[in-house]
């Protein structure tokens, strides 16, 4: 009976050397297979499993989590979730994350390097982390300014503090609600999803960092700084300003926006010129310059330079390698330059913080769950886009803008105001877009703001009409609140 | 082992050198388990947050005493039994316990989340089994001196073990829980009495088998060219397949039909050392497979969900699909005790407690788990083998093959490397029945390992004395 009973217990060995291999087959070989099986809520559940940490506003915690009863510990919640949902994106079961929910997302579930030492405490007693917090650069009352004035309309709001490139306000509109994207319903997440990307006018597009639009005016305070830091301009120097320019090499020419000309006799000082946004002196003086000059002044102030916020920011343009007739309509902010509203604050701010482009932040601060600060973002240079002096001769060109150009409606009492309008054609058919940009106090700007509406009027007046009030408004918040 | 010869036969106090007990290994073997369980629970307490309450410190010190009192016991009345089933036992038992406090644990979170009432734990009331299994373990190897004394009432035995069998189809006292009619209950005590039939079954099969052995060895009949038993002694085969085929159909029992077929066959095979039994058995398997698969949806559903139980993910699929993720999860090392997600597998308490396990202590655990059965069968075959008597040769090896089929039915089940079937984890799961049912078969054949290695001689049992005189191991 003894051989039987070795003969048994080899194919029982035989079975558990099967289970074994069969162990190993679902533990090692295909576990990664059955890990990213979309049924597999483990995954997931071990990111809600853990407390992630707050998106902080000030001290106002806009995106936060809270605790439920169900599978999924944690759920995520925005307060204020259109206000600021260009900042926090979302945070969903089923189209991972967004915004600084993204970017940040190592720090907020407490997984990033930087908690080490939390870490070594965690594997030895291995609960589980607690994400950090993220405090943001973002100021309350500019967001909030802006996202009222941006109601009913559909566009994007920066704001930066031009010393530093911290954002202030990064608003858009239409806006949607992260809330609804972050559930733990998938029904009620695919639904929502649906609807928003369903929607002509993308309230998912981050318009403040991703959305491109031909900045029309505005550009043309880089050919403005292009002209003073060439040395052969200043503001009192007289450019032709005809009711048209006729754009060389081929038969079409170039009105200015009221179709008259830009002076008596069709001449204009370049002061005059910006003050009331003449396109066929700035068309000229872009050929004056050449592309290439215009274009090196763009990058000073960021185009052509991808910006991690840490969002990742839409790169400005300038064209490569334009013709003449090109390089007029580009130095008017035409043809196929593209701006950001970041870039054209960024450019704002510049001209503000005395030439020195600033790289613009969203983070302010990373701190432990404990709240010890574990990093701070320093502010960083970006460029010299212009020397002080060329900058102040350049603010001085803008204050003149508001106090008695085309930019006149966000002037604001006892405040000196730097501004530039824009109305951009976006093609044939297409409805205009309007810009405005600003900062103040002229003399030390505390804030550098860019607004644009889409689907604006035809006529420039849609930039000061549009833009301006908000970008006072933005303004008066940031100087109020000091 | 020592031969038997003539001389010591009759020289029982007299035995030339001093045979080693061992017992000493299996006190520091025991000491490892008690410790690697005490690990388990505090990190575990620390994991979860619950921290080490004096409660866990007490049921750490009650099963460590419950422990200890299976080894002074073996020390005093079977101080030759071997020296590693016992610590293999408790270390499992002790893990069954971890992994219970652990899903406790989960349970008890979930429900304060959901302002649900606290569930009760179920580590204490499997506590309270270990307990009960201690003491079935200590009147087993105390009143049982010879294991050969119950091959006196095989068929007392058999008839017990045929009437727990059927005992929850009875009215009144029969339940079934998810669809399989398993437990008996009466008042507040639930009882699985197919735990205590297994037992009662192998003693049966023994008895009877020893007795019948040589003629259903004879070979009387060619049928197409094989060589059959005679119609009479095919008897008892038919009726362990019809009583199989019952358990399946009337209490729709699959995992214990399978265990018990699986058994006689097996044991029949040792008995008569012929392989046609085996032949036989797997052909009156498969035609009872082939029926079963025909004629019940619950037995095809099993089947269409093990070959492609991804189709099934959210319906029959659920708990393998659940479990395969849970183990996924676990990958090498494992998530750590206390930081897998236990809870998210169906019935991780009871069938799929290694799936429970797997996520947790990964796939290094595991293995050392599926190990640990391995040298569990290994000392009870190999007790079998080195044991003088057929009986209780066949006994050791049936109990063995009892412990062998489970793990294999129901970790091959929680994996999907066969279908899945309900049968309990040995040790491992929750239930008070089959705790104290594998607790009984280890005190059975550590009683059978100390006859065996035990250096005085053994009065030869009058059914016996022929193998007796035949072998030398």
């Amino acid at each position: 009976m003894s051989r039987q009973i070795r003969r048994l217990s080899f194919v029982f060995a035989l079975m558990m050397v099967a289970v074994l291999v069969n162990i190993t087959l679902i533990q090692v070989v295909n576990a990664g297979d059955y890990r990213d099986r979309p049924g597999n809520q483990r995954i997931l559940l071990a990111e809600y499993d853990r407390e992630r940490g707050p998106i902080l506003v000030g001290t106002d915690p806009v995106a936060r989590s809270v605790e439920t009863g169900n599978t999924l510990t944690y759920l995520r919640r925005y307060s204020n979730p259109r206000l600021y949902a260009p900042v926090t994106g979302f945070y969903s079961l089923i189209y991972g994350a967004t915004g600084l929910e993204r970017t940040e997302n190592r720090i907020l579930n407490g997984r990033s390097d930087i908690f080490a030492v939390d870490r070594i405490q965690q594997l030895i007693s291995g609960r589980q982390p607690v994400g950090g917090a993220v405090t943001t650069t973002i100021d309350a009352a500019a967001q909030r300014a802006a996202y009222l004035g941006l109601r009913g309309k559909k566009g994007a709001v920066v704001a930066i503090e031009p010393a530093t490139g911290r954002i202030l306000a990064s608003v858009q509109s239409p806006s949607f609600d992260p809330n609804r994207l972050s559930s733990h319903d998938p029904n009620e997440i695919r639904e929502y999803y649906a609807k928003l990307e369903a929607d002509p006018d993308k309230p998912l597009l981050n318009r403040p960092v991703v959305a491109l639009n031909p900045p029309g005016s505005t550009f043309k305070l880089v050919t403005a700084a292009a002209a003073l830091s060439s040395g052969r301009f200043n503001p009192n120097s007289v450019l032709p300003g005809p009711r048209t320019y006729d754009l060389p090499l081929s038969d079409r020419e170039l009105r200015n926006w009221n179709r008259q000309q830009c002076g008596p006799g069709g001449r204009v000082t370049l002061r005059d010129a910006l003050a009331i946004s003449c396109n066929t002196a700035f068309a000229w003086l872009g050929n004056e310059l050449g592309a290439d000059a215009l274009r090196e002044q763009s990058e000073l102030f960021g185009f052509d330079t991808g910006f991690e916020i840490p969002l990742r920011a839409a790169t400005s343009r300038f064209p490569t390698d334009p013709d003449e007739p090109q390089t007029a309509l580009s130095a008017i902010g035409q043809f196929d330059v593209r701006a950001t509203a970041l870039q054209m604050a960024m450019v704002t701010g510049a001209i503000g913080n005395s030439g020195r482009t600033m790289v613009p932040y969203m983070v302010q601060e990373i701190r432990a769950p404990d709240l010890t600060i574990l990093q701070t973002t320093e502010p960083e240079v970006f460029a010299d886009a212009l020397r002080p002096s060329e900058a102040l001769a350049l603010t001085e060109m803008m204050v003149n803008v508001v106090d008695n150009g085309t930019g006149t409606n966000a002037q604001i009492p006892d405040v000196r105001v730097a501004g530039k309008t824009g109305t951009a054609q976006t093609g044939n058919d297409r409805p205009n877009v309007a810009w405005f940009v600003a900062f103040a106090p002229a003399a030390a700007p505390q804030v550098a703001v860019a607004v644009v509406v889409e689907e604006a009027g035809a006529e420039e007046v849609s930039g000061n009409g549009l833009g301006a009030p908000i970008a006072k408004d933005v303004i008066e918040a940031v100087l109020q609140r000091r | 082992m020592s031969t038997t010869n003539g001389t010591d036969l009759y020289a029982p106090e007299e035995a030339p050198r001093k045979k080693p007990t061992r017992r000493w290994v299996e006190l520091l073997l025991l000491i490892l388990a008690w410790g690697i369980g005490l690990l388990g629970t505090v990190q575990i307490g620390w994991v979860t947050g619950e921290g080490m309450t004096t409660r866990l410190w007490v049921t750490a010190g009650v099963v460590g005493g419950l422990a200890l009192t299976m080894h002074i016991v073996i020390r005093i009345w079977a101080k030759y039994a071997d020296p590693i089933l016992l610590p293999v036992a408790t270390l499992l038992t002790m893990l069954g316990l971890l992994m219970i406090y652990r899903i406790d644990v989960a349970a008890a979170r979930r429900a304060v989340l959901s302002d649900a009432p606290e569930p009760t734990p179920d580590v204490y009331s499997q506590l309270t089994w270990y307990a009960v299994a201690t003491i079935l373990f200590v009147a087993v190897i105390v009143l049982l001196q010879d294991h050969r004394r119950l091959a006196r009432y095989t068929y007392t035995f058999g008839l017990a073990g045929l009437v727990l069998l059927v005992l929850p189809l009875a009215p009144v006292i029969g339940t079934t829980v998810n669809g399989a009619t398993l437990w008996i209950r009466i008042g507040d005590l639930s009882f699985q009495p197919a735990e205590a039939a297994k037992i009662l079954l192998v003693i049966f099969f023994a008895g009877y088998l020893v007795a019948k052995r040589d003629s259903l060895a004879v070979v009387r009949t060619k049928f197409l060219g094989i060589e059959l038993p005679r119609p009479k002694d095919l008897g008892p085969l038919v009726i362990a397949w019809l009583i199989s085929l019952a358990v399946l159909v009337f209490e729709r029992d699959l995992g214990t039909s399978l265990l018990f077929f699986g058994l006689f066959v097996a044991m029949l095979y040792i008995a008569t050392q012929r392989r046609t039994w085996i032949f036989l058995g797997g052909l009156l398997f498969l035609a009872g497979a082939a029926a079963a698969y025909y004629n019940f949806s619950h037995v095809r559903s099993r089947v269409t969900v093990w070959l492609d139980p991804w189709a099934y993910a959210d319906t029959g699929g659920y708990q393998i699909v659940q479990s395969i993720y849970g183990l996924a999860n676990g990958g090498v090392l494992g998530a750590g005790l206390g930081q897998g997600f236990p809870n998210l597998v169906p019935f991780a308490k009871t069938d799929f407690i290694v799936a429970a396990l797997g996520e947790e202590i990964g796939v290094t655990g595991l293995f050392a788990l599926v190990m640990l059965y391995a040298i569990l069968i290994e000392r009870g075959l190999r007790t079998a083998v080195s044991v003088r008597d057929a009986f209780g040769q066949l006994l050791a090896a049936g109990l063995s093959i009892v412990l062998a089929i489970q793990v294999f039915v129901i970790i091959g089940g929680v994996t999907g490397l066969i279908p899945l079937t309900g049968l309990t984890t040995p040790f491992l799961s929750y239930g008070g029945s089959s705790l104290v049912a594998n607790w009984v078969i280890v005190a059975i054949l550590l009683r059978i390992s100390d006859r065996a290695r035990r250096p005085e001689a053994v009065a030869p049992s009058p059914d016996d004395a022929m193998t007796q005189v035949v072998r030398t191991v």
